[in-house]
């Protein structure tokens, strides 16, 4: 793995709440075409992980580089540039509930202002298509769906834009299993096939196993283990096993109070 | 926590807390004169604060014209200066009470909404969503209310001060027997193009107060659904404060020599 070129590549990360620290110099490599998933329990800091990547958030110290480029502290504009590589998929969806499907999906394809809206709800038709949505729900609402209707149209404006990374923020959290699989198999079909590199977040191990390459587990802030997801039962780390076989009892003691 | 420390800690917050306003303000303002522009986003905004404010700004108005006619005539009557009641209508409504209950009523309408809608856009993570659709949240969404509040509400204020003089009119001539010719004659005397100007002017911070409190309490709330209440109560009570504290800041800059 280490001879392919990086396409994310994280050094020392630091993020701290007030004197809570979150990112306590936390070190990541992802290859291109990867799907690497990030495990690690509720609260470890897995989503303040996906969003200083994305430039949601500020680190505190650390450095984030996306195909060589250094994004910490970068311009707006060059923040603007690399964004437009990237797709995220938000755990709630986030679609826009103002607007109807269609324009949710479109809607990255219409700011950045590459296609007229005619040729842009062609493109949504497309994608939408492409996660196994019909055209009849395009003129609908996100209220009017249903959750994994709603988790589908998110995944439809997550790759609208033909992003070279997109970001899964627990994308089966909510869903029942069945949908939770459908989930997970558009995922690797539009990562595995279509050559996207992938970072996801989760706790659901399922999901974890079949969508990722290789896997990483956050733990107090750092990356305590990572390797490919067939290593994933041999880690030899005791906190590893407890996670993926979900015990209560083990190293790795949760905080009843935050 | 000792009392020393207490005091302290107030304080820190609230200098912490004008200059994150002041920063949001900046920055706010500073997409208005940028491009892109969301056109669409604006025109909604024009349309929600300018048109659709209309009849709570109207009913207020008119009702307040009323009451300030019935009042000064009681009161004035004790005098013998009945004949003031034209003069202290027009003078009070266009000068104060014009641009501080619009204002104070599109702070309820409008102030509230907003916080409302881009609270629940914040905690439901559709903020961040917008960053990572290559559109900047700040120029979307709060750029065109804040521009919406600042133009809207002098013409929503040039209405209320046309319904309240009318108001005043209706129960002077109708209620107090006043003669129309005279009141009216009364009425223009009275009006002078630098009390309506201050009334406009006025009308103008207050419009960019609400929309700029409405658009930080809702961009800056977090956790769930108590968050976003409590950013609409936080909107709409600071926007009547600041209201109320700007307006005795610009009538001692306009009248006070």
């Amino acid at each position: 793995m280490s001879e392919r070129p990086a396409k994310i590549r994280i050094r020392n990360l630091r993020k701290s709440f007030g004197r809570k620290v979150v990112l306590d110099g936390l070190d990541l490599d992802m290859g291109i075409g990867e799907s690497l998933v990030v495990i690690g329990g509720s609260g470890t800091g897995k989503s303040v992980l996906l969003k200083c990547v994305l430039g949601l958030l500020r680190p505190d110290a650390g450095s984030i580089s996306i195909d060589g480029v250094e994004v910490v502290g970068a311009s707006s504009a060059a923040r603007d540039a690399i964004n437009r590589k990237f797709g995220m998929l938000f755990q709630g969806g986030a679609l826009f509930d103002s607007l109807p499907v269609w324009e949710n999906v479109a809607f990255g394809l219409l700011a950045t202002g590459r296609l007229r809206r005619r040729e842009a709800r062609a493109a949504a038709m497309a994608k939408l298509a492409q996660v196994g949505l019909g055209s009849d729900v395009a003129g609908l609402h996100p209220a009017e769906l249903s959750g994994g209707m709603q988790k589908r149209v998110a995944l439809a404006r997550a790759i609208a834009a033909d992003p070279e990374i997109i970001f899964f923020d627990e994308p089966t959290t909510g869903l029942d299993p069945i949908m939770a699989d459908v989930i997970n198999d558009l995922i690797v079909a539009i990562t595995r096939d279509a050559g996207v590199s992938a970072l996801s977040i989760t706790h659901d191990m399922a999901s974890a196993r079949k969508i990722a390459n290789r896997i990483a587990m956050l733990y107090q802030g750092k990356i305590i283990w990572a390797g490919p997801v067939a290593d994933i039962d041999s880690s030899g780390d005791e906190r590893v096993d407890q996670f993926i076989h979900g015990r209560a009892d083990g190293p790795i003691k949760m905080a009843i109070r935050a | 926590m000792r009392p020393f420390q207490l005091v302290g800690h107030v304080v820190l917050e609230l200098l912490a807390t004008v200059g994150r306003v002041v920063l949001f303000a900046g920055a706010g303002l500073g997409h208005c004169v940028r491009p892109p522009f969301y056109f669409r986003s604006l025109g909604r905004q024009l349309i929600e604060i300018g048109y659709y404010s209309l009849p709570v700004v109207g009913l207020t108005a008119i009702f307040t014209g009323m009451v300030l006619a019935l009042q000064s005539y009681t009161g004035f009557s004790r005098f013998s200066a009945e004949g003031a009641v034209a003069n202290v209508v027009v003078v009070s409504i266009t000068r104060e009470l014009g641009p501080v209950l619009a204002g104070l009523m599109v702070a309820g309408r409008i102030g509230a909404s907003m916080a409302a809608e881009i609270g629940t856009m914040r905690v439901t993570e559709q903020i961040d969503a917008l960053t990572t659709l290559s559109t900047n949240p700040m120029k979307l969404m709060v750029a065109p209310r804040l521009v919406a509040g600042l133009t809207m509400l002098p013409l929503l204020v040039i209405v209320a001060d046309i319904i309240g003089v009318f108001g005043g009119y209706l129960v002077a001539v109708y209620k107090l027997g006043f003669n129309p010719a005279n009141y009216l004659q009364g009425t223009f005397d009275a009006l002078q193009a630098e009390d309506v100007v201050s009334g406009l002017v006025k009308a103008s911070v207050f419009g960019l107060i609400v929309s700029l409190m409405g658009c930080y309490h809702g961009y800056t709330s977090r956790g769930g659904a108590q968050g976003v209440g409590a950013a609409t109560t936080n909107a709409v009570v600071s926007s009547a404060i600041l209201i109320l504290c700007f307006d005795y800041i610009l009538t001692e800059l306009f009248f006070s020599r």
